[in-house]
């Protein structure tokens, strides 16, 4: 009923009550209740928790101590080793995603999209390895760049001076960068194809006819129409590097430069220290950071909604 | 250079013009062109595959040889022993039903819940929808690490009976990853089907509501068989998802022999040796499901993903 007048409207509001029975009640009341508090128990709850806790001392066992800021000025203050390298690994792996594992996964979009043969068979391929598991990622990029039996080194040929590409802390986290795109490039490649074709034909064809050429059509006239998507594939790009957690966990939990704050979250509550304080600190960077991108993301979709 | 190539040019595989039809000029030039396509597109395909391959390959040869040669030499032996051992001392597929026992009803109790919120949000005119698909979407797109260490504290402290967990705590229960994964994917799930919900038909919900069905019977009657795509779709996703979940898991669960598949992978690693061509096998064995579901539902896969992207 999308024209409904203001008075139609106003009755429909004040029937609102009458609209439904007690039995609809009874039901939106259990399973919508039922959603809303499984989402508040295990979401939102937990997550003005984890903001509550940063400013404490707690170790899981004794009286909470709160102690200020004092958790993260030991972090910024450089009193905590990993954290820098983690916040730089973190940067590092949204630039890589970002800056070369998108403009990839664009440009296979934009290639298959303009119809080859076989490309149902390129597509498959280069989706494929979105649906394994992260950590099965990790250990793949072990057989691929172990120093001794690996199949990198044994390509290259450098038997006698092999490199460690995964030992050396200069290094590893490169390499951890390209299996963490290995698996980002099919993912993008597969929403910028939906994208590209809802993208109406008249448009390029209108460009076609004005002399854009194919570059100036996709990148004036194709690439601003796909906003919705492009933002998506921001977030997404964004929320999975703050993510990342599983490939580096599997090669090395995360030491000796593959730290990550996700890794050094972990840690802390795991390891034998039990730092919950402390740990949640690391947390509330991370929320910090990617609740600018969330915010982003939900202007833009929900943008949509009310119009509707 | 006149390109006006619709996306819809290209000849479908099999069906080649006619030979007496002369060939249109514009589909003439660009066939050096594609030629070129297809060594970059074979190319790449090829490099996405060969890591897979090679884990194939390097499982069926003893770790002797390949410490010998390295993963990229010629093959002297090959065999299935290291999948033999991976299924008889790791006993994979123990592992293999925890991770079924956590994902199936995850994704059922997450399809239903979401389900019902994404109705009640897109198609009954309440106040609040909006705040409330705000809610669940938010919450789908946080750091698990955000929620992880009071979660981790919660569940040590939620006791159960012994009949619904051995640990007598939530904590190290099935229990505890379930919810989880059910609590942290419901977010996706509400959204893409919100989106889908509202693009049926209206008239066949106005019918009901003259015939005076409530709100269960529109929901459960009429939106949900409608739904029966979106449904597929996600389930695939969320299923391959759940599968693959790999820290729910480490961080709740402590007990070795309750380890879902994905975090038990990390248990073929030994103390001092580890044996990477068994851990090899291991990752083949975990991610075959995985690959077999997106073969087999490849379609369904990808409308999940894309259905969250572009709006219906």
């Amino acid at each position: 009923m999308p024209h409904a007048t203001a008075r139609e409207r106003r009755t429909r509001r004040r029937g609102l009550r009458r609209r439904f029975t007690a039995r609809d009640l009874a039901v939106i009341g259990v399973l919508l209740g039922f959603a809303i508090l499984l989402d508040l128990f295990v979401i939102w709850g937990p997550t003005v928790a984890s903001i509550t806790l940063s400013f404490s001392s707690w170790d899981g066992l004794s009286d909470l101590n709160w102690v200020g800021g004092d958790n993260y000025d030991t972090l910024a203050g450089g009193d905590y080793p990993p954290f820098w390298p983690a916040v730089r690994n973190n940067l590092l792996w949204i630039a890589f995603l970002g800056l070369v594992a998108t403009p990839f996964g664009l440009l296979l979009a934009v290639v298959i999209d303009r119809g080859v043969r076989f490309s149902r068979f390129y597509q498959s391929t280069i989706y494929l390895p979105v649906v394994l598991s992260l950590a099965v990622v990790g250990f793949i990029a072990q057989l691929v760049f172990s120093r001794d039996q690996g199949a990198l080194n044994a390509i290259l040929g450098n038997q006698d001076n092999p490199t460690d590409w995964l030992g050396d802390r200069d290094l590893n986290i490169w390499m951890v960068l390209l299996a963490a795109g290995w698996r980002h490039t099919g993912y993008v490649m597969i929403l910028y194809l939906a994208g590209l074709k809802a993208v109406a034909p008249e448009l390029k064809e209108a460009a076609a006819i004005d002399g854009a050429n194919e570059r100036q059509t996709f990148l004036r006239v194709v690439f601003p129409t796909m906003r919705p998507v492009n933002v998506v594939v921001l977030v997404i790009t964004i929320i999975e590097s703050l993510r990342a957690f599983d490939i580096v966990y599997a090669i090395n939990k995360g030491r000796n430069g593959l730290e990550l704050l996700s890794v050094l979250v972990t840690d802390n509550i795991i390891g034998e220290a039990s730092r919950i304080g402390f740990g949640s600190a690391i947390a509330v960077v991370l929320l910090t950071v990617s609740l600018g991108f969330i915010v982003t993301y939900l202007v833009q979709e929900m943008r949509g909604e009310e119009r509707r | 250079m006149t390109a006006d190539i619709p996306t819809t040019a290209g000849p479908r595989p099999g069906t080649a013009a006619p030979a007496g039809k002369p060939d249109r000029p514009a589909a003439k030039r660009p066939r050096r062109g594609r030629f070129g396509v297809h060594i970059f597109l074979g190319g790449v395909s090829l490099a996405f595959l060969a890591p897979l391959l090679l884990a194939v390959y390097a499982s069926l040869r003893p770790y002797e040889e390949t410490a010998e040669h390295g993963y990229f030499s010629l093959p002297r032996s090959l065999s299935f022993d290291y999948y033999r051992q991976a299924f008889s001392d790791s006993e994979m597929s123990k592992y293999f039903i925890n991770s079924i026992i956590i994902a199936v009803p995850g994704v059922l109790v997450v399809l239903f819940l979401a389900s019902f919120v994404a109705f009640v949000v897109a198609r009954l005119r309440i106040r609040g929808g909006l705040f409330l698909l705000i809610l669940f979407t938010a919450g789908n797109l946080l750091p698990q690490q955000v929620i992880v260490t009071p979660l981790y504290v919660m569940f040590n402290r939620i006791e159960l009976p012994y009949w619904m967990s051995e640990s007598m705590l939530l904590y190290d229960s099935y229990w505890a990853v379930i919810l989880v994964n059910v609590g942290f994917q419901m977010g996706f799930c509400v959204f893409v089907l919100a989106n889908f919900m509202r693009a049926l038909p209206n008239e066949i919900l106005e019918a009901a509501v003259v015939d005076g069905a409530g709100v269960w019977t529109r929901y459960w009657r009429i939106v949900l068989p409608l739904c029966r795509p979106a449904l597929a779709a996600l389930g695939t996703l969320q299923f391959t998802w759940m599968y693959n979940d790999f820290l729910w898991a480490l961080v709740f669960i402590s007990d070795g022999d309750k380890l879902p598949i994905t975090s038990a992978l990390n248990n073929l690693r030994g103390q001092f040796f580890t044996d990477y061509n068994l851990l090899a096998a291991g990752s083949v064995l975990v991610a075959l499901p995985t690959i077999v579901v997106f073969l087999l539902l490849q379609r369904h896969f990808i409308a999940g993903l894309t259905l969250g992207s572009t709006k219906g």
